[in-house]
């Protein structure tokens, strides 16, 4: 039995906060029969303060993590089909991934597109293709998931108008959009504009979707591209973390109450292979956001102290060599989010060092969280490592270590953590570090200090045969056709008049963008025209070369 | 090697594709081999790529690929070295299918290397292509 001091206030709060969540109704016993307490070990308990415990005082005991997988390939319409058979088939929450021209903010027909269009994601050049992608969903009854930064203002604009053409109003879409630009620099390389134009454009959004569109999340903070490029675990965490406190700066600065937008940020999570280290670097996460939304930022709204993140397994410790055995690193990945209290997850598919998943591969990966979630019995005991000495000393160790990083960011941006990486992009502090830790990690392998099975070490084995995911050229064919389409038959004119008031609109920073953007896609300007116009007045970021 | 010259690689990533993890642990390993490594950075046109290989009088070129554009772009850079009168060999490095790898030398490329070549392979690689181009022995 868990030895609890029943006439603790501490204890009595979480009690009374357990007793009135509904549970699932399942078992919560080991699979011999053994009863387990939903909790063990000491407060500051599950649901509070600072949370590293977990967010919710039944933790996996009322809901599981939302097992969200990540897909998407081809047209707008073949997109469309998938989802309605994931809405057929229960689900309510739609993820989309976007191609490479589309998620750098270019048209289908620009020079770099070719063979990239509808690779690893949906192409989407107009407002007619956003159409077609939401074609007969009912946009009020589902909640959408847009992976997309540089031209994110441009797709939420495009998600807005297909609601008001269907009768949806703004107030009623619900969503998240990744919108997070800084990791771009720092970390997955697709930006547009230069850093401040571009906290603008998110401020903006930020102030728009505040006043007029309550269920949308205007941003996803990710620290898993930071983690993909390189990154140790301790600098992906205070990477994150800051990007996060330079947004609640930003906005701050652009006249926002912190607990006005606070409770809609959302984080995004990589879960690599050292397990107690992950565990420690989630559970630290937690306590990070709330100190310092509660101390530095004045939060009072208790949701705005909690964070709430999405993990995903590693895509960089995949291997090409034996990829079946990626398998068993997925799991143990897996493994570690649901440890680390995640609110969902992505569980990455086998094949994945080479290609885009398959089908086989990909039901894999979701079947290998099923296991998780309900053959290892993980979920009946809320965070069952909290209390543990090794894993407490990874937690502090963890935020020790990212509250240097944020030390050092104080330093360089004047106590303010937005100036701080200004100037980390700036001067090449991020890309430095993350090249730097990669670098160690790839010597160390290379020196055989570290084993990675199948890489250096338990080579035999390998048939090198594998069955790739490839995309036929049909797809490009098609979306040149139907941007070449669109473009005969909108009204040019409507276009013009509407980029050069998005020009003239991008160079006044007292207006926020976001009108003029819908009025822009609504004339069917395409994505790649209103980056281009954008441009002219922000100009276009080129990194400097840190090696 | 020792009473050669130095070798110049030019490093550089084409298109879209920012992944650039991996080059960036190449160019460290081609310098600790003793290579002068010129990296240009991402989104980098044919024309630059050419422009810095004859400014810098470079022995060979280095192509980071992770996007499966590699079968278009790769062979267009050999093409467009060739059309500049350059006889330099191009490199491909990241993620390239096993079945790929063929078509690909059958278009020009020098070499590719895969996920998990070591420190070794990746500098050798480089110094076999350009000793063949030079018309020395390979090692």
């Amino acid at each position: 039995m868990a030895e609890h001091d029943r006439n603790d206030p501490e204890y009595q709060a979480w009690k009374a906060a357990y007793d009135a969540t509904r549970l699932r109704d399942v078992p919560f016993e080991t699979m011999s029969g053994v009863p387990v307490d939903p909790l063990y070990g000491e407060g500051p308990y599950p649901g509070q303060y600072p949370y590293t415990r977990g967010l919710h005082a039944a933790g996996y005991r009322s809901r599981l993590w939302t097992m969200r997988m990540f897909a998407g390939f081809g047209t707008a319409e073949d997109t469309n089909a998938r989802f309605k058979e994931l809405l057929r088939a229960g689900g309510g929450g739609l993820s989309t991934a976007f191609d490479m021209p589309t998620l750098m903010g270019r048209d289908s027909d620009y020079d770099w597109s070719l063979g990239e269009v509808g690779h690893c994601g949906v192409a989407v050049d107009t407002l007619a293709d956003m159409e077609d992608l939401f074609a007969d969903i009912d946009l009020s009854s589902v909640s959408t998931s847009m992976t997309i930064n540089g031209p994110a203002a441009m797709i939420m604009a495009m998600y807005i108008a297909v609601g008001e053409k269907t009768g949806v109003e703004r107030s009623q879409l619900a969503g998240t959009i990744q919108n997070d630009i800084l990791k771009e620099y720092q970390a997955q390389k697709e930006y547009i504009f230069p850093p401040r134009p571009s906290m603008r454009i998110i401020t903006d959004m930020m102030k728009f979707t505040s006043a007029e569109m309550p269920k949308w999340h205007p941003i996803s903070i990710s620290g898993y591209h930071i983690r993909e490029a390189g990154s140790n675990a301790a600098q992906e965490l205070a990477f994150t973390l800051a990007n996060g406190f330079a947004y609640v700066e930003a906005a701050v600065a652009a006249g926002l109450d912190v607990d006005d937008f606070a409770p809609r940020l959302s984080f995004f999570f990589n879960s690599h292979s050292d397990f107690f280290e992950e565990i420690g670097k989630f559970r630290a996460a937690r306590r990070i956001w709330a100190r310092w939304m509660k101390e530095r930022y004045g939060a009072k709204n208790e949701k705005s102290l909690m964070m709430k993140f999405h993990t995903q397994t590693a895509g960089v410790s995949l291997t090409a060599q034996q990829a079946e055995i990626n398998i068993g690193r997925v799991a143990i990945q897996a493994l570690a989010g649901a440890l680390g209290g995640t609110q969902s997850l992505h569980t990455d598919a086998y094949d994945e060092a080479m290609a885009l998943p398959t089908e086989d591969a990909a039901r894999i990966a979701l079947r290998t969280q099923q296991i998780v979630a309900h053959e290892t019995g993980v979920t009946n005991v809320v965070d069952p490592l909290g209390g543990a000495p090794f894993v407490e000393w990874m937690t502090d160790e963890m935020e020790r270590r990212a509250e240097e990083i944020f030390a050092h960011l104080l330093d360089i941006g004047n106590d303010s953590i937005l100036e701080g990486a200004y100037a980390g992009i700036d001067d090449g502090y991020f890309v430095g570090e993350i090249a730097d830790a990669a670098y160690r990690f790839e010597r160390e392998v290379n020196e055989g200090k570290r084993i990675i099975v199948g890489v250096n070490e338990f080579t035999e084995g390998d048939d090198g045969e594998r069955n790739l995911l490839r995309i036929g050229a049909e797809v490009e064919e098609y979306q040149l056709k139907r941007l070449n389409d669109v473009k005969q038959r909108r009204d040019s004119a409507a276009v013009t008049r509407a980029l050069e008031q998005l020009k003239t609109d991008a160079a006044d920073s007292e207006v926020n963008l976001m009108p003029t953007m819908i009025e822009a896609v609504k004339a069917f300007a395409t994505e790649g025209e209103i980056v281009a116009s954008l441009e002219e007045v922000f100009g276009t970021y080129v990194e400097k070369v840190f090696l | 090697m020792d009473d050669q010259q130095q070798i110049r690689v030019v490093l550089a990533k084409l298109g879209f594709d920012g992944h650039d993890r991996g080059i960036k642990i190449v160019a460290r390993i081609l310098r600790d081999a003793g290579m002068e490594v010129i990296y240009l950075g991402l989104r980098q046109s044919y024309k630059n790529v050419i422009n810095a290989v004859e400014q810098e009088d470079a022995d060979a070129v280095g192509l980071s690929m992770h996007n499966a554009s590699h079968m278009t772009l790769a062979p267009k850079m050999v093409e467009a070295m060739a059309e500049a009168g350059l006889d330099v060999p191009v490199i491909v490095g990241g993620i390239v299918p096993d079945e790929d790898i063929e078509p690909l030398l059958e278009k020009g490329v020098a070499a590719i290397l895969g996920p998990g070549a070591s420190a070794e392979e990746v500098a050798q690689t480089v110094r076999d292509a350009v000793a063949v181009v030079r018309g020395e022995p390979a090692e």
